[in-house]
């Protein structure tokens, strides 16, 4: 049956409300089963053996004295994970990931991995193993790997994107181009121009489970695999894939996801496991330690960018440019694309252009985190829109407000906005008490905005009815945060029946259909969507049971409040038939009670979000401590507004961390120098204060609930606003994220000058 | 393979385990004793997801060996409800929110209870530092703190009613 997904503005009963979460229980017990937590008999432990070296080719590795050690029982390299035919090309890249052929491309990059019967020997085989390296020349800057006397990584990458076609590779993978306009003409218009250039680092998602799986793989080449994961069916169509296996004979269960902001979504260690598993012929456990996380999955881009802004003395921006080189890793990705469709999407500008590049370089490659590749463009857009506010004069949240994206705007990268958050967002802002609160010494305030896509895609959902008329939901998208709540909450207000008559289950791949990953904020979304569809389809065979039960015609049927009842004055004196009565008689009117949906769930609503941030600078160690923070940010219809919530604060926290501490510090020799949380400093709770939100919703005309994805885009300010606030404490503007305490007080004693070009004003 | 047969109270419950010399608390304790509440997040004491109570002090069960566990008394969070009752802290954080993955939840419910024994009324910065030692990468810490502090009132006011 088609379903229509446009809003419908209905009252709701249960939506909203702030229900306990199904799996609350076991996650304060320690019964909640993780991507470690899981075990099969005579299991063994897998390990993985990493390059010392940012970049080296492989001469030859000689595993037969790690393969002689008692207790060994697998030992695989490369040769082991042979490229299937017709695979395709970025699935190949993410197997080389996986396991180096012929090279290492960064520091940790696999190149040999056991299976022994205890942690113990496969540490030790791990030593035996003898790898020849003949190191070769590295880069791991992005600017200085897109210079023309850079060390090639890859013979085959030519970029793509450019006019005419290149004649020799070089490290930039494609060039991307986004905008709007005559941006000539525009900026000679501009009465105050501000062109800054800009360095991120790199940060990593820094879930606190390490990437985890258990293995099994049997002789007649079916196979299981238990795994922490974002998506286990793109885990298993990509790991049947690389393994040369059948899809439908590999199951993947996902675990309990102990954090996964994007990280998750890649398959890193566990082909090689597959492929212990498959040598061995039993099942592997492999955990990665923290140092393997940091060190060979997934950061982010570190990025460098020139930001140019143009506006008008009556604050109207005319003209806007980005060039934003974004580091991709090892292997090209699309990074850079995405800031240059983020980065100007908070703003009408009539004449803009962001250009983009993928640049490879010796470093893990990335993935995503998020919003991935937004915050960074943020940190540029929005300081610059700071300074250039200031350059003419106006108060920087009445500038935006200006110059904000409407309803009906043509967006810089293409779509033509439907109802949107920006303007809301600002006006919260400008608003809100917590803008006119006293400030002290050393203290400033700055705010600054964001923008994220959101995504919908491909779901599947079912939906059954138990014999007592509970509600069992199984869906494919992964709870990461809570999701099983807010889809128990949908599918008991579609019924009519109470929360707690539902039970939310996530699907093995074995059990439902192919559900693409809980990324790109889609998992209430789409899982919500379908879930939505699944209700009124199980509904429908409610109804016609129930017209069994009274034997009238389906039509003269009603699904209210959770009861059938019949309409009409031919059928007044019948008793509303409830769910539960219905489901008692089901094994006598057709047998089992449910409701199916399959769907791309198209129509996801952007997201936008303005923050402000209140920070003190401690002038002599360079040490900031934010001491206040909001978060205004549009979530469509907040399902469960705690988890709402949640994901605010903690994007919130992730950007805060970025901005002042968070980065991935590199030596000269290429090899990554703080892999560990002692030194890749995260916040703890006593550097944070209480994270105060604002929820707007401001309902997306694509989700029959309104609902967009919410749990991105709070990420995506707290860059800038931490770097305003700084500018506004003490009047240093950083153009460097982490504006850790050493940048800090370096800006401090140059009095900032010596990092600041001039504004020009024409 | 030489190793240590060690007797130690876990939880209430005499318990016995045999492990190599060099392995770790949190290791013997998730594989030779099935505690599967304990969670690795680093193995080098600094993210607390391992943190259980030794003799009643808060420690990192990775800095731990297992050997060392020898006569004394643990507790880890599935030694936290008692007689099918959650611990106002378990109740607090499922009604406050105050996890999203839920990988951490363990670890701070045991820090939180370690600060709220020896205080039973925190400050939002007593609360704030006593957590500093636990790594949560989805709240911001907010609601956690907020789940800590409506525990602490809730347990004060128990213990008031009793007395």
């Amino acid at each position: 049956m088609k379903h229509d997904n446009s809003y419908t503005g209905q009252d709701f009963k249960v939506i909203g409300t702030r229900v306990r979460r199904p799996d609350g229980i076991d996650k304060v017990t320690g019964r909640a089963r993780y991507g470690a937590d899981a075990s099969l008999p005579g299991q063994l432990v897998g390990r993985i053996l990493r390059s010392p070296h940012a970049h080296a080719r492989i001469k030859a590795i000689d595993i037969s004295k790690a393969e002689a050690l008692p207790g060994v029982k697998a030992v695989v390299t490369a040769d082991d994970l042979p490229l299937p035919e017709g695979l395709p090309g970025d699935v190949a890249q993410m197997l080389e990931n996986s396991m180096a052929r012929g090279r290492a491309l960064y520091d940790g990059h696999a190149v040999a991995a056991v299976a022994a019967i205890d942690a113990k020997t496969a540490r030790k085989a791990l030593q035996l193993i003898e790898v020849d390296y003949e190191p070769l020349p590295h880069v791991t800057d992005v600017d200085a790997a897109m210079q023309p006397d850079a060390p090639v990584i890859h013979d085959w990458l030519y970029t793509s994107g450019v006019d005419p076609k290149p004649e020799k590779p070089s490290n930039i993978a494609q060039r991307t181009e986004f905008g709007l306009g005559d941006i000539e003409a525009g900026f000679a218009k501009a009465d105050v121009v501000i062109e800054r250039s800009y360095k991120t680092e790199a940060t990593h998602q820094g879930y606190i489970e390490p990437h985890a799986c258990l293995a099994n793989i049997r002789p007649d080449g079916s196979g299981e695999l238990w795994v922490t994961t974002q998506g286990p069916f793109v885990y298993r169509n990509v790991c049947a894939q690389m393994l040369g296996m059948d899809i439908a004979k590999l199951k993947v269960t996902s675990s309990e996801i102990g954090g996964g902001f994007g990280g998750k979504t890649h398959v890193w260690a566990e082909p090689v496991a597959l492929a212990l598993s498959r040598k061995a012929n039993r099942p592997v456990k492999l955990v990665m330690t923290r140092d393997e996380v940091f060190r060979a999955s997934g950061p982010t881009s570190s990025t460098s960018m020139d930001i140019k802004l143009g506006a008008t003395r009556d604050g109207t921006l005319v003209a806007a440019r980005a060039e934003m080189r974004y580091g991709d890793g090892a292997f090209p990705g699309i990074w850079g694309m995405l800031s240059c469709m983020t980065c100007f999407a908070c703003y009408e500008i009539a004449n803009c252009k962001a250009i983009g590049y993928d640049v490879v370089q010796n470093r893990p490659k990335v993935a995503a985190y998020r919003a991935p590749s937004a915050p960074m463009a943020a940190f540029g857009v929005e300081s610059a829109m700071d300074e250039l506010a200031a350059a003419i004069g106006m108060d920087p949240v009445e500038f935006r407000l200006k110059n904000a994206s409407r309803e009906g705007g043509q967006s810089h990268y293409g779509p033509v906005w439907g109802p949107i958050g920006i303007r809301a967002t600002l006006e919260a802002v400008r608003d809100h008490p917590h803008m006119k609160a006293p400030l002290g010494p050393n203290q400033g305030r700055g705010m600054a905005c964001g923008f994220w896509f959101n995504i919908g895609g491909q779901t599947c959902s079912d939906l059954n009815v138990g014999v007592d008329g509970t509600v069992t939901l199984t869906v494919g998208t992964v709870d990461v945060g809570g999701s099983r709540a807010s889809l128990g909450l949908i599918a008991a207000e579609e019924l009519g029946i109470p929360y707690e008559q539902v039970q939310v289950n996530i699907a093995d791949t074995g059990s439902l259909g192919h559900n693409d990953m809980t990324e790109g904020s889609r998992g209430t979304f789409s899982s919500g969507m379908a879930a939505i569809f699944a209700a009124r389809n199980t509904i429908e065979v409610l109804r016609e049971r129930a017209a069994k039960m009274w034997d009238i015609p389906v039509e003269d049927v009603t699904w209210e409040a959770g009861q059938a009842v019949a309409k009409g004055s031919a059928h007044g004196n019948l008793k509303p038939l409830s769910l539960k009565d219905i489901a008692a008689k089901s094994p006598k009117t057709g047998g089992p009670i449910a409701g199916h949906n399959e769907v791309v769930a198209d129509g996801a609503g952007v997201s936008f979000a303005s923050h402000i941030c209140d920070i003190e600078v401690d002038p002599e160690t360079g040490a900031t401590k934010v001491i206040r923070y909001t978060v205004v940010q549009d979530a469509g219809k907040a399902i469960h507004p705690d988890y709402v919530e949640g994901q605010f604060q903690g994007g919130a926290a992730q950007g805060i961390g970025w901005a002042l501490n968070e980065e991935y510090i590199y030596g000269d020799d290429g090899r990554l120098q703080n892999a560990g949380f002692l030194d890749y400093r995260m916040p703890v709770c006593s550097d944070l204060p209480f994270i105060d939100t604002m929820i707007l919703e401001i309902p997306n005309p694509g989700h029959p609930y309104g609902v967009r994805g919410v749990g991105e885009t709070s990420i995506v300010p707290p860059l800038a606003a931490i770097g305003n606030a700084l500018s506004n404490a003490v009047g240093v503007r950083m153009h460097h994220v982490p504006m850790s305490p050493p940048r800090i007080l370096k800006a401090l004693r140059e009095d900032g000058q010596a990092d600041r070009g001039p504004a020009k004003v024409a | 393979m030489s190793g240590v047969l060690v007797t130690t109270t876990i939880n209430g419950d005499a318990v016995q385990f045999a492990c190599p010399e060099e392995e770790t608390l949190l290791d013997a304790l998730r594989d030779r004793v099935g505690l599967l509440g304990v969670k690795e997040g680093c193995g080098t004491g600094d993210c607390g997801a391992c943190s259980i109570t030794l003799d009643g002090r808060l420690v990192c069960s990775c800095l731990v060996l297992g050997a060392e566990a020898e006569g004394r008394e643990i507790t880890t969070v599935e030694g936290l409800s008692e007689g099918g009752q959650l611990h106002p802290l378990q109740e607090s954080f499922i009604s406050h929110a105050a996890l999203q993955c839920g990988i951490c939840t363990p670890g701070f419910l045991v820090a939180a209870k370690s600060l709220l024994d020896r205080n039973p009324d925190p400050s939002e910065t007593e609360i704030r530092y006593a957590l500093a030692g636990n790594l949560c990468r989805c709240t911001g810490y907010d609601k956690i703190v907020r789940a800590v502090q409506n525990a602490a009132k809730q347990i004060r006011e128990r213990s008031a009613q009793s007395a």
